[in-house]
């Protein structure tokens, strides 16, 4: 599993603001729902792939995986469409889908996740008349990127560890039979994690100057 | 000083001073080394006595004892909080204020030193375990600590990766203390704690330390 999916490579696209790009994101979304025809969303689908595919230079396996992703709901779309109003419709939505999908697959893809959690920073900026910290909440934002991934490996070594001794792997007994054992492994990670996270002067934060890195 | 958990005792009646510069740790699982460690940078303080470091006490100047005192802990999956390999070594720099340009540069350097270069921009939990200790250790000299407490690096690594680790501390210009069941890693260190039921039955160079900790183990 990988939620990371920034891919490096020297293009204006990549050199875009992550500010500006997630605007656009959600401007084209706004646009979509807002003009509800089949030529505004197949242009957005259009448009999208000559960015991400010209202008970012993405492979074309990466968007493919992401439209993979959600193909299941675009049949769903059709095939509901179909049935109680009429395939027009039922292909203007899935275009728009996936339109959006590919729209925020080649933001993620071109905007690291420093740049990313910034742009959540300055937009959580006001929070801090309330007493929240904005840099906490962009941390929290880039660990659950960075554990999501590693949470659902241990799942599965726990999955593979009962699979191994015989344990099944089937209906809500398996559930629980995961689920606690999995519980206490994150519980034991958070409280390393925090250690970690003091040792690396988590509370010193003078002012997150976030950036690129490299 | 003393450590408990409760009513549990894990250090009792420890009085040390290190000034050696490779210092090594061994003892059994639950020996107390583990807290010794976290003890030198304040992740804990003792519930009686004193941990200073450069004349600092680590309960009241915790922040800047963590600024001299570096620490790698034993799963660097729980070190690394950052989606990928660049942006986790910068965390540290971030917490300090670093301006973005030197950070930008003191990561690339220490991505070089260490062979992830090529992965700088790489999901994180996709590297390797010896890439993944390396990134741990990246993310805290890329902070340029004046000493570094290592809490069992090599443990969950194979062969050929706890060879690289050690030669990673070998090389280390700054203070090292690294808690270990290794023995090969204490090679060439100059001071070896033997800890058993948080005291510290030995104190001496590393052949010395070594021959009592076997001793021990043998005959626990």
């Amino acid at each position: 599993m990988t939620l990371a999916l920034y891919v490096p490579r020297p293009t204006p696209v990549h050199r875009a603001p992550a500010g500006a790009k997630l605007l656009a994101l959600a401007g084209l979304g706004a646009l979509v729902f807002a003009v509800p025809t089949l030529l505004v969303a197949a242009g957005a689908l259009i448009g999208v792939l000559l960015v991400g595919l010209l202008g970012a230079r993405l492979p074309l396996g990466l968007l493919a995986r992401q439209a993979r992703a959600v193909a299941v709901w675009v049949v769903a779309i059709l095939v509901v469409h179909a049935l109680a109003t009429d395939v027009l419709t039922g292909v203007e939505t899935a275009v728009r889908l996936l339109a959006l999908v590919l729209a925020a697959a080649v933001v993620t893809a071109t905007t690291r996740v420093t740049a990313m959690v910034a742009v959540v920073e300055r937009v959580c900026a006001p929070l801090r008349f309330v007493g929240v910290r904005p840099a906490r909440i962009g941390l929290v934002l880039a660990m659950a990127l960075r554990f999501i991934p590693l949470v659902a490996e241990r799942a599965d070594r726990i999955r593979e560890a009962q699979a191994a001794r015989g344990g099944s792997r089937r209906g809500l007994r398996g559930l629980r039979t995961t689920v606690v054992p999995l519980l206490v492994q994150v519980l034991q990670l958070a409280h390393t994690v925090s250690e970690a996270l003091d040792a690396r002067g988590a509370d010193d934060v003078p002012r997150r100057a976030r950036g690129a890195t490299s | 000083m003393h450590h408990a958990y409760g009513e549990r005792v894990v250090l009792d009646g420890l009085d040390l001073r290190l000034t050696e510069h490779r210092v090594g740790v061994v003892g059994a699982n639950g020996s107390g080394k583990s807290t010794f460690a976290r003890l030198l940078n304040g992740l804990v303080v003792p519930t009686a006595g004193t941990v200073l470091v450069d004349g600092l006490d680590t309960r009241t100047a915790v922040r800047e004892v963590r600024r001299r005192v570096g620490f790698v802990f034993q799963d660097p999956d729980a070190q690394i909080v950052h989606p990928t390999v660049a942006e986790d070594v910068a965390y540290g720099l971030e917490n300090q204020g670093v301006p973005a340009a030197e950070r930008a540069e003191r990561v690339a350097e220490v991505l070089v030193r260490y062979g992830l270069a090529g992965h700088a921009d790489h999901p994180a939990h996709l590297l390797s375990g010896g890439q993944k200790q390396l990134l741990a250790i990246a993310g805290v000299l890329v902070m340029r600590p004046a000493r570094i407490v290592f809490d069992e690096p090599t443990t969950l690594l194979d062969l050929i990766n706890a060879r690289t680790v050690m030669q990673v501390i070998a090389e280390l210009p700054q203070a090292v203390v690294v808690v270990t069941h290794d023995l090969d890693l204490l090679e060439g260190f100059d001071r070896v704690l033997v800890m058993d039921a948080g005291r510290v039955v030995e104190d001496g160079p590393p052949e010395q330390s070594v021959r009592s900790y076997r001793k021990l183990m043998a005959d626990p």
